[in-house]
């Protein structure tokens, strides 16, 4: 599994990054995580309100920083 | 009935009078009327909004005429949350979906100036009427000002070269629950009314001081009548205060209620709003200064306008 934290590098982006992390943890899974700031990349996903949060390549949630437990929901669908 | 119970417990209870049972009055009163109104509005407007995001406004505004597009984009920014740590993603993301710019403007107007801390405070404070006023001349700077800025065509001052997608584009679908969509007021309800109740006590709390112990013909004659320039000073002053509306809107209802004229109150709060430092140090990065100081020159001449115009008419 891939998880990527699409943001350009706001506070409300590095919060989000932590909780994917926190999410990772606790979930036990291998799963790489990586955080994209290059803003050519976010808007090829078609993201126009960061941050975001892409799972194996899929936009899950835009504009909002999400709980550790609302992360492991998407991470398990 | 709230009113009552402290006046009850100011004057019969604790037994205090003049200016400073005045003062402490007004500071409980208008401290508590505020935050159930915040609480409640916002938890409102955030439910509703998890029915939209900036995807799906982007993808209704593609294609569409450019008065139409203008009209269309100052009424999504009612409705979508704004924060400026997404404008640039937005901008390039409109362009990218080949928006005008002019439109991306009336968006970028109207979100951060209707946002719902404003229009919560605005409702308790001053009633519904200005509030519908608040947001109908929002709306007319928003749009008016976008449809200028597209027809001065300005394009060449987008400093980043993107590349127009072909085709139409397809909603970015995220589904929720209507129980997720509850947690999810609730979570941003909680997280802004922790972020922003200091201020409202700030802001509430220097104006009971203004309530209790400034007199009337101070204010007057600094921000009423009497001050020709009142207008334009309160949308220069209005500018660095952003994201403040919390703290600043119960301060203007105090020296609205002691003199000064709404014109001026409605210039100053929509400068609060509209127009931030902070997001034009954000666009500076993807727009050159000329484009910024035309967006900040137009709406702060609108702004203006609209001042004038009530304090003339009422």
């Amino acid at each position: 599994m891939k998880i990527e934290v699409l943001g350009t590098g706001c506070a409300k982006c590095k919060t989000l990054e932590a909780v994917a992390k926190e999410a990772i943890a606790k979930s036990g899974l291998f799963v790489q995580l990586e955080k994209v700031e290059d803003i050519m990349k976010i808007m090829e996903y078609q993201v126009v309100s960061t941050p975001a949060l892409v799972i194996d390549g899929k936009v899950v949630s835009t504009g909002k920083v999400l709980s550790v437990d609302e992360v492991l929901a998407f991470m398990k669908k | 009935m709230w009113k009552e119970s402290v006046d009850y417990f100011i004057y019969d209870v604790l037994k205090l009078e003049g200016h400073g049972g005045e003062a402490i009055n007004f500071f409980i009163y208008d401290t508590f009327k505020i935050w159930f109104l915040l609480i409640t509005i916002i938890f409102v407007v955030s439910y509703l909004r998890t029915h939209f995001n900036t995807e799906y406004v982007r993808a209704h505004l593609q294609g569409k005429s450019e008065l139409y597009g203008n009209v269309l984009a100052a009424l999504f920014g009612i409705i979508t949350p704004f924060c400026s740590c997404s404008a640039i993603p937005l901008f390039l993301g409109f362009i990218q979906a080949r928006i005008p710019i002019g439109v991306t403007f009336s968006f970028l107007i109207s979100s951060p100036m209707n946002n719902e801390i404003a229009i919560a405070l605005l409702f308790g404070l001053f009633g519904w009427k200005v509030t519908a006023i608040y947001i109908g001349f929002g709306l007319l700077v928003a749009i008016v000002g976008g449809f200028v800025i597209g027809r001065l065509k300005m394009e060449r001052y987008v400093l980043m070269d993107v590349k127009p997608m072909q085709g139409e584009l397809e909603e970015v679908k995220i589904s929720l629950t209507t129980k997720d969509r509850v947690q999810e007021a609730y979570t941003y309800t909680r997280d802004i009314f922790k972020s922003i109740y200091l201020y409202v006590l700030a802001g509430v709390g220097i104006g009971a001081l203004i309530h209790g112990y400034i007199p009337a013909d101070f204010i007057a004659a600094y921000a009423g009548a009497q001050n020709p320039f009142a207008v334009i000073i309160a949308v220069l002053m209005g500018i660095p205060m952003y994201s403040n509306a919390a703290g600043v809107i119960p301060l203007v209802e105090v020296l609205t209620a002691k003199g000064m004229l709404l014109g001026t109150a409605l210039s100053f709060m929509m400068a609060v709003t509209a127009l931030s430092l902070p997001e034009a140090m954000i666009l500076k990065k993807i727009l050159h200064i000329k484009l910024i100081a035309t967006f900040f020159g137009i709406v702060g001449l609108g702004i203006i306008a609209i001042g004038y115009l009530f304090n003339f008419l009422l």
